[in-house]
C-alpha cells in the first residue's frame, strides 16, 4: 500500500541510478535507503517526496538516500549560507576547531561515523563536520 | 662366490628395508594430513582417508579458496600421490533480512540533538524510536530539517505538532 503511495518516488530512485536501493515496509512505515549518485538526485527525490506527501507530514516514510562520497575525495559545503563548523569530535557538544565556508570544497578523510564525517580543509584544519552539509563534487 | 651372493642378498634386503621404511604408511600419511588440516582454521572441520597414498578429503568448506587450499596443502605432504578433493563449498550466507535499521533511543537522541541544532525554534524528543518534533519552522527550512532527521534512521517521525510558517 505504501509502496503504491510512493511508487513515483521508488521509480524515480531506480531510474536515477540509486544504488543499494532498499525498500521495506514495517508497521505502517516505508523505509527507502540507498546511495545516490549525486546531490542533485537526492534533491530530485525529496521534491517527489514533498509532492506526494506535502510537508512530509504523514510520518509514513523514512527516506534515507545519501549522495555517496568516497574517502579521500573532495566534498562541497552545502550549508544554506553560513560557515560549516568543524569539530574536534563527532557531536555538536564537541569544541569547534575550524570552519569551512559555504560552497568551499574540502577533503573527506573518513566516514567512520554516519552523521559526522572527518574532513580536512585546504588550510589543513582537520575535524568532524555534519555529513548532511556535505555533498560529493562531481 | 657363495659369499658374494650372500652379501648381495643381504645388501638388497637392506636396501629394501630402507626404502620400504622411507615410504610412509597410509596411517602415517593420514596423521600428517589431519595435522595439516587442523592447522588451517578454514579446513579444520574436514575429514580424510588415505589408501595407498591417495588422500580423499571430504566435508564442507566456506568458499572456493578454502577448497583449493586443500589441494595445495595436502599435495605437499610426503607420500601423498594424489589428492581427491571431495569437499563441498557451503551455500552463501542468507541475504540480509529485509528489516529496516532503526537507531536505538540513546544514539537517536544524540543524533536528533545534532540534527536540530541549527533550527533553534524546533524541539524534538525521542520515544521508542519515534522522533516527536514540535515548535515551529519556516517552510523553506522544513526540508533541510526533515532530511537531517530522516538520516538519523528513526522508526518514524511525528511532525504533527510542528508549526510551519
Amino acid at each position: 500500500m505504501l509502496q503504491e503511495k510512493y511508487k513515483e518516488l521508488i521509480d524515480a530512485a531506480t531510474t536515477a541510478g540509486v544504488s543499494n536501493l532498499q525498500v521495506r515496509e514495517q508497521d505502517g512505515v516505508l523505509y527507502i535507503d540507498g546511495d545516490s549518485p549525486s546531490g542533485a538526485v537526492k534533491d530530485q527525490l525529496w521534491n517527489v517526496y514533498n509532492k506526494i506527501d506535502p510537508d512530509f507530514a504523514s510520518g509514513d516514510l523514512i527516506l534515507n538516500v545519501q549522495a555517496t562520497a568516497d574517502e579521500g575525495s573532495k566534498v562541497k559545503v552545502v550549508t544554506k549560507s553560513s560557515n560549516l563548523n568543524i569539530r574536534k569530535g563527532p557531536g555538536t557538544d564537541q569544541p569547534i576547531v575550524g570552519k569551512a565556508a559555504h560552497d568551499e570544497v574540502i577533503t573527506l578523510v573518513s566516514k567512520s561515523n554516519d552523521q559526522w564525517w572527518l574532513v580536512r580543509t585546504a588550510d589543513g584544519e582537520e575535524g568532524y563536520a555534519y555529513a548532511q552539509y556535505l555533498e560529493p563534487v562531481i | 662366490m657363495k659369499k658374494m651372493l650372500a652379501i648381495l642378498v643381504i645388501a638388497s634386503l637392506a636396501l629394501c628395508v630402507i626404502s620400504c621404511k622411507s615410504k610412509p604408511k597410509d596411517e602415517d600419511i593420514r596423521k600428517e594430513v589431519m595435522a595439516a588440516l587442523s592447522s588451517n582454521s578454514a579446513l579444520s572441520g574436514l575429514s580424510a582417508e588415505v589408501k595407498e597414498g591417495v588422500v580423499t578429503v571430504s566435508g564442507e568448506v566456506a568458499d572456493e579458496s578454502a577448497r583449493s587450499a586443500v589441494d595445495a596443502q595436502l599435495s605437499e605432504i610426503k607420500g601423498v600421490k594424489q589428492v581427491v578433493n571431495n569437499t563441498t563449498v557451503a551455500a552463501p550466507p542468507a541475504p540480509p533480512t529485509n528489516v529496516p535499521e532503526i537507531t536505538a533511543d540513546d544514539a537517536l537522541t544524540t543524533a536528533v540533538r545534532d540534527a536540530i541544532k541549527d533550527h533553534p525554534t524546533v524541539k524534538a524528543e525521542v520515544k521508542e524510536g519515534v522522533i516527536i518534533v514540535t515548535g515551529e519552522i519556516k517552510r523553506a527550512e522544513l526540508r533541510t530539517l526533515m532530511e537531517k532527521l530522516q538520516a538519523t534512521k528513526p522508526k518514524s517521525i511525528d511532525s504533527k505538532g510542528l508549526v510551519k510558517k
